[in-house]
């Protein structure tokens, strides 16, 4: 019996160790795949040995969830690339909805005699839990376009989101001075849950990827809580890594986007930037034809291409996979420029382009490329649009002053592929679209990109 | 098996340190995988979930355990799948032809 209970802790601390490798081994895309084995095989090894625990006595409830849960599981893992993010929202939700179950039929267990401290961490378990499990249903049905995608916001907003969470919070607390005080618990998963909504109302999708990365640094704190109360060891560092790599990306892009942690923390995401929006302006822009476009970039030695949520939307990675083989096959130096909040979620564009088969090495971060701009024959802009304005950089008075930006405008021409002028997700006027270098290419991506390449492969040469 | 608040934190600590070291040196190239990864391992959860609908604890037990099951294979199952379908995706320019 003793001697079960020792191989079940062994079983865990392998697990643990390969969760870690499988982390250390994601840093380089040679030896990812590796990490995704010793995943895995930690993940089976502990599932085995906790089936195999002797304090088991009925497995028909474990087999059925076991099964069904791969039901669900194996669409999930196969949709296509484009839906990666909502798929990760969904995902996040469902970790969140099993921590928060399983901390309730703890708290009924064992009430009304709940230790303090593990009371304390129940509470954390429960709030976090609940309010991620709807704040990412919430996210989720935003970016699958269930849900309207503008924020919605009112005056108070904020006070009415703290104050919700202050009260769940304050539950807690009654919660844990007075464990017998069961009437409460309903109150401190039911507030939360409303409170996950109210959170991502004022979100829009620019702001997602902060968003989703805050999401998934709160799952992992939730699951951490339930290491805590169930003294699972392996349960406190899975959720303590997912805890970290959520906060990692967190900050990474609250930095892209200039906004303070703590004003991410708070949920303040989508201010109404609109009303500093500045002057209209009147300026003309020149814009060109597909195949004026073609003889600039068959022209060029050197090409950055800069892609946002833009391209992910008109689904125009494939052709821009066919307008890099065209450029490279004419000696023409190709590379792309990514910035870190590009699209809906961290990484979301490279996934895209790996899938359309461009080699990573080629695409390069922002602080890579920023420096390449100068010497860059043509700069061509594919669905983005706040993170190339260079009033970041240069008006003090742009509500995005001071968010880094990728330095397109420093490429001897500029092409912008865009459905029309208007303005981008913030509202915010691009002085870009008006430079005597740059040309505007109007039209959808996908399509103005084919012409493209029409013109380049149809052409002499 | 129940532990201690200090010997909790402390692994708590030692994980989260970690998982910063480990995780800061994650290529931004592949930040999608790597929330998708995360969110599978964090699926472990499931073994909570396992022991408290296996326990024979009630029926509440039962029922929100098995729901909690569920949500967290589904994780497990998905996540690696999609994981490891995006990782292949990313291949170097080297065999591609010039």
């Amino acid at each position: 019996m003793f001697a079960s209970e020792n191989i079940l802790e062994i079983t865990y601390l392998i697990a643990t160790a390969l969760f870690v490798l499988s982390l250390k081994w994601l840093s380089s895309p040679v030896t990812a795949r590796r990490g995704v084995w010793a995943g895995e095989i930690g993940m089976l090894l502990a599932i085995a040995g906790t089936l195999l625990h002797k304090g088991i006595v009925d497995y028909r409830w474990i087999a059925i969830g076991l099964v069904l849960g791969t039901i669900i599981g194996v669409p999930l893992g196969r949709v296509a690339m484009t839906a990666v993010p909502q798929r990760t929202a969904l995902s996040h939700a469902f970790g969140a909805l099993c921590v928060t179950l399983v901390g309730t039929a703890e708290f009924y267990i064992r009430a009304p005699h709940v230790p303090q401290f593990m009371m304390g961490v129940l509470s954390l378990e429960v709030i976090l839990g609940a309010l991620t499990f709807t704040g990412s249903l919430m996210a989720a049905g935003k970016l699958q376009e269930v849900l309207p995608q503008r924020p919605i916001t009112y005056k108070g907003q904020n006070l009415v989101n703290l104050g919700l969470l202050a009260i769940a919070i304050g539950i807690g607390v009654a919660l844990v001075l007075h464990p017998d005080k069961t009437f409460l618990f309903p109150f401190m998963v039911g507030i939360p849950l409303a409170f996950g909504v109210m959170m991502i109302i004022p979100i829009g999708g620019a702001d997602m990827p902060t968003v989703i990365s805050l999401l998934n640094s709160y799952a992992g704190l939730s699951a951490a809580a339930m290491g805590f109360v169930l003294g699972s060891k392996l349960l406190i560092v899975a959720g303590a890594l997912d805890g970290a790599s959520g906060f990692i990306l967190s900050v990474n892009m609250s930095k892209a986007m200039n906004r303070s942690f703590t004003n991410v923390l708070f949920g303040a995401f989508g201010q109404e930037q609109v009303t500093a929006a500045g002057a209209k302006e009147t300026r003309p822009v020149r814009s060109a034809s597909p195949e004026e476009a073609a003889g600039i970039l068959a022209a060029a030695s050197k090409v950055v291409i800069v892609p946002g949520y833009g391209m992910a939307v008109a689904q125009a990675q494939h052709k821009v996979r066919e307008l890099y083989d065209a450029l490279t096959k004419r000696g023409v130096d190709v590379k792309f420029g990514i910035h870190p909040v590009a699209g809906r979620m961290p990484g979301h564009m490279n996934v895209l382009l790996a899938e359309a088969d461009i080699p990573y090495d080629k695409l390069l971060e922002m602080d890579d490329i920023n420096g390449d701009f100068p010497q860059t024959d043509v700069a061509l802009i594919i669905g983005a649009n706040d993170v190339t304005n260079p009033a970041a950089r240069e008006d003090q008075s742009s509500p995005i002053y001071g968010m880094p930006i990728l330095d397109v405008d420093k490429a001897r021409t500029v092409m912008v592929i865009k459905r029309s002028m208007g303005a981008g997700f913030a509202g915010i006027e691009n002085p870009l679209y008006y430079m005597d270098r740059t040309l505007m290419l109007f039209g959808d991506a996908k399509a103005f990109v084919g012409s493209i390449v029409r013109e380049l492969s149809g052409g002499h040469g | 098996m129940q532990l201690d608040l200090v010997t909790s934190l402390y692994v708590f600590l030692l994980a989260a340190f970690i998982g910063f070291e480990v995780i800061r040196r994650v290529s931004p190239l592949l930040h999608t995988p790597l929330m998708s990864l995360t969110n599978a391992l964090d699926a472990i959860a499931v073994v909570g979930a396992i022991i408290l609908a296996g326990e024979g604890k009630g029926n509440l037990a039962k029922i929100l355990g098995t729901i909690a099951i569920i949500a967290a294979t589904s994780n497990i199952v998905g996540g690696f799948m999609i994981t490891d379908r995006m990782l292949k995706m990313f291949k170097a320019s080297g065999p591609r032809k010039p």
